[in-house]
């Protein structure tokens, strides 16, 4: 069944067809399932579609008179019809219960009474990622990048802050929306540690294209790991030179917008940037997280991403270097 | 055959001279608003149709020039949005529903019953014209830079008037009304004409396919149309009279917008594809040489297809997250579709099978169509599957998907149809050489364009992204796609050329070049202000192959009035006489009242009421009653038809 996904050409870490998870893979089953059934009749269609038209071909100037038909005639023809009906319905009703037992199993994957839950709110153009916990100190703030562990269920509970998003992520799930005014509800696992990238895939205006995010499936102690150390406040700059960084990040437009645990910063328009040097990539996906993209993408985000939230900021001499200094030291 | 190569008796030579005075169109430039007769109305939707079909293609090219390269700069992501929601929301509502339903069953629908003219003439112009307005408003607004940016589909809240400042969602809403008027009023002046103005002998169940097809489309129409009046009806009151229907911050549900534009949405595709298969079924029996097997199944499964297409407008919304129960029904429903549509490709093939086949353009065509349309359908079965679709909804698989099933299963037709029926528009046959070489250059074309896009969306390219990152593999597969343009490009190319040339230089066709069996080619090519001599009668099926040596045909209506006769429903029997209406500039007038006022409430909701104005007075003078026809209808005693 799983002919399809030993085509080279469907593996990567944006493919339905090379699943890491069981919900992907359940899906993979059923489309293997549909391809094989469709394809073998679509041949068999168009082969007859070809001898009928190749049997008894005139090639003449003028058009001959019509045939007269009688039942008697017709009556193979009306047999052939009927016969193909037959196995069409029968085709129709496999693929239909392979589709039901699928949704079913998508349906039940949850296992566990408490799984982990982890919260995903859609933006114009990010992901704000959540992960709750009763003691308010320890709730993790992240964006676009999404830790969970490997081989254990994750129950994802989403919905959007402004217009309609889609959150996608195929080579784990199928995808779903996420609408304001409705909560949705899905269950991922990820069975292969690694970096998966998911995209939104319900348009959402000027940069629906650059609204991607990363599912970092990591071995359970090394997630226990990293959550630990993201509920932690950003550490106190400790040289002149990040000292400086935190003050123009607090002076500047910055503080408007966006959250550094145990600073003054809490503003939740844009996304919490307390560990914003543990994450890989910046501008939901768009741009890896190195100095010079984070530069460029202070200076002037219109140029990267024409549209998003982030306004442009003029930062002269050492602001921008002691900015990006400070930054830097929010592991 | 015989029809008509016989010269003309000297007394038919009087009839056809008296007919010509009665019913002889209004010429020069006022003349052009005022012409009411079917077949030049007919025509105008064609050219209109045509001319959004070619402007929304360029736009398809400038989309697969932008997505030629990863990360390319040459549309803005504005411009991008603005380019894809006007390829898809002129190729829906301005072309393929004008085209396939509106200009083909005006023009084909009353030649084919055998009457004198569409029923409802002047609604039928005013409809042109309301069409014809809205789609330049459309336009206009696109080149004033406030084209339509929320795809064809215009989701709420991006549309609504928090995150879609300006009028762009608002010239996109108003034109959806017009097409919905202009759809509306064909949809009833062809339910009419089939059901009371067919030629004597045409009972229900001789009534050509291709009629058929069309009349199932109109009862769509009429049942479809009122989600989408709704939906951007609703969508306009939030933006400009700040209702709330959809502001989920009040209590407002985003949801049910979705609910009420498929139900106009799903069935539209039908609404495509049913004049489609029609055209289909229509050139298959010509080509094939003998009456359609299974004429039954064919009409029972275009009426099943209309009424399952209201049963599945929520597989276009199974990622939004629906309860399990509602899920199987859908995806039941959705696979079940299947049934009627298969069961029409096994009548055709069987036909062709046991038929005498003759090869030309308009069957290769048709071929085409066959090699297309069925792959369409088998990716449909993985849309329909809930799971599957969760994977693939919303990526390039469903644009192939949907390509597939769209080209495939309209535009294909569409040109096989065109090819078929040149010769009755102009008197002239298009070229054969140059008729294969649009078809092949299309077909390939459309293959390489189309096909990649199953696996690049496999492969997680989602749709209406303006640009993609080079790293994702999506590059080439791009390119390849790009590269099939131009095929396709070069392919409408050479099938104008074709068309200007052959319009002047094609060979003279004659009444019936393909010998075919309708009523449309009972008459001269291209048809006569009066379209028939002699209006006909019907014996079978095929009224020209089933034709009695001695075919009777219609005598004593009269013949210094435009009066055509009325039959029943069922059985076709002669029911009545009455009167079809003088040519007249009112429709326009009215057309351009209510352009006026569809405008204007763009910009203030008072341009309804006090835009009704102008409508009142020109509806009025429309309306208005004649002494003179009214004193005939009484002293002939046509006006009951008991």
């Amino acid at each position: 069944m799983n002919l399809l996904a030993a085509v080279p050409g469907f593996t990567g870490n944006q493919t339905a067809l090379s699943p890491v998870g069981p919900g992907a893979a359940h899906i993979e089953h059923t489309f293997s399932l549909i391809f094989w059934i469709t394809s073998t009749v679509w041949l068999l269609v168009l082969t007859a579609v070809v001898i009928a038209v190749y049997r008894r071909r005139y090639t003449l100037e003028q058009m001959p008179p019509p045939e007269r038909t009688t039942e008697a005639s017709d009556r193979f023809a009306a047999r052939a019809v009927g016969v193909s009906m037959g196995i069409t319905v029968l085709l129709l009703f496999i693929m239909l219960i392979s589709s039901f037992r699928t949704g079913h199993a998508i349906g039940t994957m949850n296992s566990e009474p408490q799984p982990l839950t982890i919260d995903v709110y859609g933006h114009q153009w990010w992901w704000e990622v959540r992960y709750p916990n009763p003691v308010p100190a320890n709730i993790v703030e992240t964006a676009n990048e999404i830790h969970v562990p490997v081989g254990v269920p994750v129950h994802i509970h989403g919905t959007s802050r402004d217009v309609i998003h889609s959150f996608w992520a195929p080579n784990i799930q199928g995808k779903r929306d996420l609408m304001p005014g409705y909560d949705t509800d899905l269950m991922l696992q990820v069975d292969q540690p690694g970096y998966w990238r998911g995209q939104c895939a319900e348009f959402c205006g000027l940069q629906h294209a650059h609204m991607a995010f990363y599912i970092i499936a990591q071995p359970k102690d090394e997630f226990e790991h990293w959550l630990t150390a993201q509920a932690q406040s950003a550490p106190v700059p400790s040289d002149a030179q990040t000292q400086h960084g935190q003050q123009v990040f607090l002076t500047h437009g910055c503080v408007l917008c966006h959250t550094i645990g145990g600073t003054t910063a809490a503003s939740r328009v844009g996304p919490d940037l307390t560990h914003l040097a543990s994450r890989s990539t910046i501008a939901a996906g768009t741009l890896p997280n190195t100095t010079g993209n984070l530069a460029g993408w202070i200076l002037n985000a219109q140029s990267i991403k024409p549209g998003a939230r982030m306004p442009p900021n003029q930062l002269f001499g050492t602001d921008l270097q002691d900015l990006l200094a400070y930054l830097e030291t929010l592991k | 055959m015989s029809t008509t190569t016989t010269p003309l008796t000297e007394a038919e030579r009087k009839q056809a001279a008296q007919l010509e005075r009665v019913w002889k169109e209004p010429s020069g430039f006022l003349g052009w608003f005022k012409v009411v007769h079917h077949t030049t109305i007919g025509k105008r939707y064609m050219v209109t149709a045509g001319v959004f079909f070619l402007l929304a293609g360029l736009l398809a090219g400038v989309m697969r020039l932008q997505l030629a390269f990863p990360e390319a700069h040459i549309l803005s992501p504005d411009q991008y949005d603005q380019v894809f929601t006007m390829h898809g929301t002129t190729m829906m509502f301005l072309f393929a529903v004008p085209m396939m339903f509106e200009a083909l069953s005006i023009y084909f629908v009353p030649l084919m019953v055998g009457t004198r003219n569409i029923a409802f003439p002047r609604l039928n112009a005013y409809s042109y014209y309301l069409y014809v307005c809205g789609g330049i408003m459309l336009w206009v607004a696109f080149f004033c830079n406030t084209g339509a940016d929320r795809g064809w589909f215009a989701y709420v809240p991006l549309s609504g008037p928090d995150y879609g400042p300006g009028k762009r969602p608002d010239f996109w809403a108003q034109m959806i009304t017009f097409t919905e008027v202009s759809a509306l009023a064909v949809a009833v002046e062809t339910i009419v004409t089939v059901f009371r103005l067919r030629a004597p002998g045409m009972s229900l169940n001789r009534i050509p396919i291709f009629v058929w097809g069309q009349v199932i489309t109109s009862f769509m129409v009429i049942f479809g149309l009122p989600g989408v009046v709704l939906s951007s009806t609703m969508l306009l009151l939030d933006r400009t009279a700040s209702t709330q229907f959809f502001n989920p911050a009040v209590g407002g549900d985003v949801l049910l917008y979705q609910h009420l534009f498929w139900w106009f949405g799903h069935p539209e595709v039908y609404i495509i594809f049913i004049p489609g298969a029609a055209i289909v079924s229509t050139i298959v029996t010509t080509f094939s040489r003998r009456h359609m097997f299974g004429y039954l199944i064919v009409v029972l499964s275009l009426v099943s297809t209309g009424f399952l297409a209201f049963g599945l407008w929520v597989h276009h919304m199974f990622a939004t997250g629906i309860p399990q129960i509602a899920e199987a029904y859908f995806t039941a429903a959705s696979m079940m579709i299947a049934i009627p549509t298969g069961a029409q490709i096994f009548c055709w093939i069987t036909t062709l099978w046991s038929g005498k086949i003759v090869l030309r353009t308009p069957l290769w065509w048709v071929l085409g169509f066959f090699f297309t349309f069925i792959m369409g359908g088998m990716t449909g079965i993985f849309v329909a599957s809930v799971p599957v679709d969760l994977q693939v909804h919303d990526t390039y698989f469903v644009v192939a998907h949907f390509h597939y099933v769209l080209i495939g299963g309209a535009v294909f037709p569409l040109f096989a149809g065109f090819t078929y029926w040149f010769p009755k528009l102009t008197g002239r046959m298009l070229s054969e050489v140059l008729g294969q070489v649009s078809f092949w250059l299309f077909f390939v074309g459309f293959q390489i364009t189309f096909f990649p896009m199953h696996l690049v969306g496999l492969r997680g390219m989602p749709r209406r992204v303006y640009t993609y990152p080079s790293n994702m593999g999506w590059t080439h597969l791009n390119q390849v796609e790009s590269a099939g343009y131009i095929l396709l490009f070069l392919a409408v190319c050479v099938f104008l050329a074709n068309v200007i040339r052959s319009k002047r230089h094609g060979a003279l066709a004659g009444p019936n070049p393909w010998n075919a069996g309708t009523l449309e080619w009972a008459t001269t090519s291209p048809p006569p202000s009066y379209n028939f001599l002699h209006l006909p009668t019907v014996n079978g099926r095929e009224a020209l192959w089933d034709a009695a040596p001695n075919q009777p045909v219609v005598t004593g209506l009269d013949e210094d009035t435009r009066s055509f006769l009325l039959t029943r429903t069922l059985d076709a029997e002669p029911d009545g006489k009455d009167e079809f209406p003088e040519p007249t500039a009112w429709p326009f007038l009215a057309a351009m009242a209510t352009t006026a006022a569809f405008i204007g409430s763009i910009f203030t909701p008072w341009g309804i009421t006090i835009g009704a104005i102008p409508i009142a007075i020109t509806m009025i003078g429309w309306f208005w009653p004649k002494r003179e026809p009214a004193e005939r209808r009484r002293s002939r005693e046509i006006w009951q038809t008991e």
